[in-house]
């Protein structure tokens, strides 16, 4: 299993805006580089990408919750080559 | 020399010590938010404390040095980089042409300082290289670091000192969680005395919603006393009639969640200030994360004046500890 982090402290959001679908749901396959998630902190909204391809596994951050920098956001389960 | 920026990280702004004697026409001293991380970043590459730094926010920046270069990173912990290669923080190092420096993820604290030999050779605007965001003066265009800036760095006219690297005891420590000490006033008399217990006795927590300007707490809250609105303030139970703000003054807008003033706050509003930091803790604040813990201990003004003095000391023995090396 791969995690993906936050690098900083802030508020997390699953969704690109109010009204907005989340990016990815459990079960969703992602692309290295894909954007899973937003922190924001200092009113600026850093996006918070998977490092690995393959599928969510499982959120560890609900949807407007607090985080700090090295907490696990999502877990994602590697795709097999 | 200059280095590059590849990538700016979330709010990296050149700071020095501040351009004061401007907070009465609205320009706030400004300068680096921990003054003590960064006075010992320039003191462990040899430059005088006026010199400007880089100051990091939680998210640092990637940078390639043009030329070779001396640095030193300190404040908040965070692994230091250079071409991926971790390298110690509080500690000189001596980079080559090229070489890309950047961050790990932040270890706690908000802040962390890059000096280098020589300091960063922005313009002065009325006194200072320091970036005030909201006035769009100082720093590098008046802004925050962006991906493509070369910044320009001095030419070193001073030795570094005899250590290479600051000991433990003289770094800062970045706790989760904090006592802040304060000394009341001048609107305290508008708490009523279990506001003024709740201020004092309970717990507050930093939120996300902090910056240079201010840093906001959570809590209980607090109840003021109730009053006819005086003419010239406004509705909300803590509004007065407008008043220069102090660097450190705690307002508590609708007595819910207290905001601490810092080093680049507005001078003056309608807002009642119950107390002030201490000028010795405001490094302490600068390094709250959202989710400290923090408690605030009232002393009186002369164990703020000593607390000053016991804090300058200490400064002094950490740049004596260097050069004795």
């Amino acid at each position: 299993m791969a995690t993906v982090i936050s690098p900083l402290p802030g508020i997390f959001y699953r969704k690109p805006g109010p009204g907005k679908d989340p990016f990815v749901e459990v079960g969703d396959a992602v692309e290295a580089g894909q954007t899973i998630g937003i922190v924001e902190i200092m009113k600026q909204f850093t996006e918070i990408q998977s490092d690995t391809a393959g599928v969510i596994e499982s959120f560890e951050a609900d949807d407007g919750a607090m985080v700090n920098p090295g907490d696990t956001l999502v877990v994602v389960r590697e795709a097999t080559a | 020399m200059a280095c590059e920026v590849i990538s700016p990280g979330l709010s990296t702004t050149v700071q020095d010590r501040g351009r004061p004697g401007y907070y009465n026409v609205g320009i706030p001293e400004g300068g680096s938010m921990d003054r003590y991380s960064a006075e010992l970043a320039n003191a462990l590459v040899g430059n005088p404390p006026e010199a400007a730094v880089l100051e990091c926010t939680y998210l640092g920046p990637v940078l390639r040095l043009t030329e070779a270069a001396t640095i030193a990173v300190t404040g908040a912990p965070v692994p230091v980089k250079v071409n991926g290669e971790e390298r110690p923080g509080w500690t000189r190092l001596a980079l080559e042409a090229g070489d890309e420096l950047s961050f790990g993820t932040l270890g706690g604290g908000t802040r962390f300082y890059i000096a280098f030999a020589g300091g960063i050779d922005v313009p002065e605007v009325l006194g200072s290289r320091s970036t005030y965001i909201l006035g769009g003066i100082g720093g590098v265009n008046g802004r925050k670091l962006e991906a493509g800036d070369v910044v320009p760095i001095g030419t070193s006219e001073t030795e570094p000192p005899g250590a290479g690297t600051l000991p433990e005891e003289f770094r800062p420590t970045f706790a989760k969680e904090q006592s802040v000490r304060i000394v009341m006033g001048l609107y305290d008399h508008r708490l009523t005395e279990a506001g003024r217990e709740s201020l004092l006795s309970s717990e507050w927590k930093v939120t996300p919603v902090a910056d240079r300007m201010g840093i906001r707490y959570s809590g209980p809250g607090v109840e003021w006393k109730e009053r006819e609105q005086p003419f010239g303030a406004g509705s909300d139970p803590s509004n007065i009639v407008d008043a220069g703000y102090a660097v450190g003054s705690i307002q508590i807008p609708g007595g819910t969640q207290p905001i601490i003033l810092h080093r680049d706050a507005v001078s003056g509003g309608g807002y009642a200030m119950v107390a002030t930091v201490i000028s010795a803790d405001m490094d302490l604040l600068a390094r709250a994360a959202p989710g400290t813990a923090t408690r605030f201990v009232e002393v009186s003004l002369e164990e703020a004046l000593e607390a000053r003095r016991e804090r300058a000391a200490y400064r002094d023995r950490a740049l004596t500890s260097l050069a004795e090396a």
